[in-house]
């Protein structure tokens, strides 16, 4: 069984938290126990039947508001796959936080109100969903009920979708008709839209194909540890620890150390107590070198035959994060895996208009401004391009006098 | 090209070796919070797994209220005896006899809150900049709003509404003196899921896990364990129970459901089959809706 991560993105009140609560409902997910406080919550919906929405919303606040302020995580299981839902917030200002519940996830599930159509929100979550690279995309066109299920109505609005979709270089995109409210087609399939002949929601999360698809060569893996256990016994010992980025790694392959440049050739792959021949992307391990060579925390490994990029200058996107607006006069720490190195954003090549997806001049950056910057960093750094591989394309920016993550990154190509 | 795919356990248990690496690269003096119980006993195997052949780059450290089940402790000195990892052990005895914390009164009396100064107290005493524990994301909602990098002011305190954002696999760990940084390294990991790994693992547990008999007293609707630190009255029947425990606690707040569960097998049957959710058996979670939201953000673990 493997693990599909997805997230939920649309406007406040569009359903988001419903439809996360009726998934959970109608797969059986919620105990008794949580049913019953679900039961005597003071917050209930107009036909007095629970609201399921309380369920993800976990904080105080939340609650008093009815909105989601911050990404919750949700699990369950069905006998096809286990899942993970970052219930993200819709509201302009979390911008930040529904980036936090997008940048691990596979699929991206975008709610729109079938009474609303295709709204500035939709927009920019499509937008935000473009930026990251989720690889598949759900349109829900949620509260049908509300339309009288109406076939013209949501043919209307993914005619209009499928308009956007194409200016956003969205590749996959599955479109189905739901009432989270009344459960249709979220679990269930609906009795009152014979016209669609699609798959459930659920039906369509189970079966989705979710394997990484990389290129075997696009071998990274970042250093984390070195192992050096320094006895008696084990004295020589010396294993490079870290989670295989991309790619895979095999046994007598040639590696390079970046940003030394020395080579070597990988002498064994310890898994605990497994020595596997071959070991690939998303598995944790410790990699043994055939030479003694100087390496440590930040350094990268990487397949000799297939360099990745090396430069100071970079061209990025930024989405930022932090209520201090961007300040190109003082010095950022940049975050690239288990690398940190001192970093200044040289300028903002434009900023994008999430409304209209115009890019335009712009003189500064704040919370929730997404634009292209460019980066002058002080160490090399061993990176590719987003596009190419996420894993290895991403950063984030740390403001040094408050410690707080104030950006997110994404290389796109070297700056001259 | 070729596709990649990962049994979900094996996912799951990379992602939190990448994590417990990323603690030792990231701080000066990390410390793994040990309880005794199936989820900081995971991250034991799991922190083996990271480091081995070397010596974890941190301690284990356990808060004792002092009302400990005898068994979690006899297992707690056993297991560091095998991994020859150092233990220390803050205890609330110390702070109640120096003042610090005053014994709660009355019949549901119990020292789980008073846990909280204890553990800041230990922090604050080694110097602590990490603490690793075994909290997850599954167990209530509002640990379910938790980054795998919480970060905690000078008072232990978490603001739910200051949350970092946590990008890709990126975490970012930079603190002010003084703060320190709690680290959920099986937050995605559900009690199922650590059921299944301690199966696969082959990993031993606290007896108390697996059914046996024992004197019990009904409490609020929950079977309890008698014993010295209950405030028992002549109202309390003490009856004998066939029962096991789902989590490890203090023994005043951690009640018992009855079970013929006596291996793993049983265990993971029961649990999947189970209708009450893993802390609907803790009394401290049922105090109000926001009970694990304002103890989290008074410094809780």
């Amino acid at each position: 069984m493997n693990i599909l991560k997805f997230f939920t993105a649309g406007s406040v009140d569009d359903g988001k938290s419903t439809l996360i609560g009726r998934l959970l409902y109608d797969t059986g997910s919620i105990l008794a126990d949580q049913l019953e406080a679900l039961q005597q919550s003071n917050r209930k919906n107009d036909d007095g039947t629970i609201d399921l929405a309380i369920l993800t919303d976990g904080l105080r606040a939340e609650r008093e508001q009815g909105i989601t302020i911050d990404v919750a995580y949700k699990y369950f299981q069905t006998a096809q796959r286990k899942f993970i839902i970052a219930d993200t917030p819709g509201h302009i200002q979390y911008t930040r936080n529904m980036v936090t519940g997008a940048s691990t996830a596979k699929l991206a599930i975008i709610l729109i109100d079938a009474r609303n159509g295709v709204v500035e929100q939709t927009i920019r979550h499509s937008y935000l969903v473009s930026l990251l690279g989720i690889e598949h995309v759900v349109v829900c066109l949620n509260k049908m009920d509300m339309v009288g299920y109406s076939e013209t109505v949501y043919n209307a609005i993914i005619d209009k979708y499928k308009t956007l979709a194409n200016e956003l270089n969205l590749k996959e995109v599955t479109f189905i008709p739901v009432s989270a409210l009344k459960g249709d087609n979220v679990v269930n399939e609906s009795e009152h839209m014979q016209w669609y002949t699609g798959r459930s929601l659920l039906h369509f999360l189970e079966t989705v194909d979710v394997d990484t698809n990389l290129d075997a060569q696009l071998s990274r893996m970042p250093v984390q540890w070195v192992v050096r256990p320094q006895t008696d016994e084990l004295h020589d010992y010396r294993g490079y620890a870290g989670r295989i980025l991309s790619g895979e790694f095999n046994v007598n392959d040639k590696v390079t150390v970046l940003p030394s440049g020395s080579s070597s050739v990988i002498e064994r792959i310890e898994i605990f107590d497994q020595r596997p021949e071959k070991a690939f992307a998303g598995q944790s391990v410790t990699l043994h070198l055939k030479d003694n060579i100087d390496i440590s925390r930040g350094d990268v490994l990487v397949n000799s035959a297939h360099l990745p990029q090396n430069s100071q200058l970079i061209e990025a996107d930024l989405c930022w994060m932090d209520s201090r607006p961007l300040d190109e006069s003082i010095t950022y720490l940049l975050q690239h895996n288990s690398k940190v190195t001192k970093c200044k954003v040289r300028e903002i090549v434009y900023k994008v208009d999430i409304n209209t997806l115009e890019k335009q001049e712009a003189y500064d950056f704040k919370l929730n401004d997404i634009g292209r910057v460019v980066l002058k960093t002080a160490d090399e750094l061993a990176f590719d391009f987003y596009t190419d591989n996420k894993a290895n394309g991403a950063a984030i920016l740390i403001d040094s006098r408050t410690n707080l993550t104030a950006g997110a990154l994404m290389f796109r190509a070297i700056a001259d | 090209m070729s596709k990649y795919n990962l049994n979900y356990l094996d996912e799951l248990e990379a992602e939190a070796i990448h994590i417990l690496r990323e603690v030792a690269g990231q701080f000066e003096k990390p410390a793994l919070l040990f309880s005794g119980g199936k989820d900081s006993i995971t991250l034991v195997r799991l922190a083996e797994k990271a480091f081995r052949p070397g010596k974890f780059p941190f301690p284990l450290v356990h808060i004792d209220t002092g009302h400990n089940f005898e068994e979690t402790i006899t297992y707690r000195d056993k297991m560091v005896e095998r991994i020859g990892e150092k233990l220390i052990v803050g205890y609330v005895q110390d702070d109640i006899d120096q003042g610090k914390v005053i014994e709660q009164q009355g019949k549901n009396a119990s020292r789980n809150s008073l846990q909280t100064v204890t553990l800041l107290n230990t922090i604050a005493k080694h110097g602590f900049d990490a603490c690793i524990g075994g909290a997850r994301r599954d167990e209530e909602k509002a640990r379910a709003k938790e980054r795998i990098f919480s970060v905690r002011d000078e008072f232990g305190q978490w603001d739910p509404k200051r949350q970092r954002p946590e990008l890709w696999n990126i975490y970012n760990g930079k603190i002010h003196k003084g703060e320190n940084v709690r680290v959920f390294p099986i937050s995605n990991w559900t009690e199922l899921d650590v059921w299944n790994y301690i199966k696969r693992e082959k990993m031993d547990l606290p007896s108390i896990y697996f059914s046996h008999e024992r004197e019990c007293i009904t409490r609020n609707g929950q079977l309890m364990a008698a014993s010295p630190f209950l405030n028992m009255d002549s109202e309390d029947i003490v009856e004998r129970k066939t029962v096991r425990f789902r989590t490890v606690g203090d023994m005043s707040c951690t009640a018992a459901i009855e079970s013929e569960a006596v291996a793993l097998d049983d265990i993971i049957e029961e649990i999947s089959a189970s209708k009450i959710s893993e802390r609907g058996a803790r009394l401290d979670d049922k105090v109000s809706e926001a009970a694990m939201e304002d103890r989290k953000k008074g410094g809780y673990f």
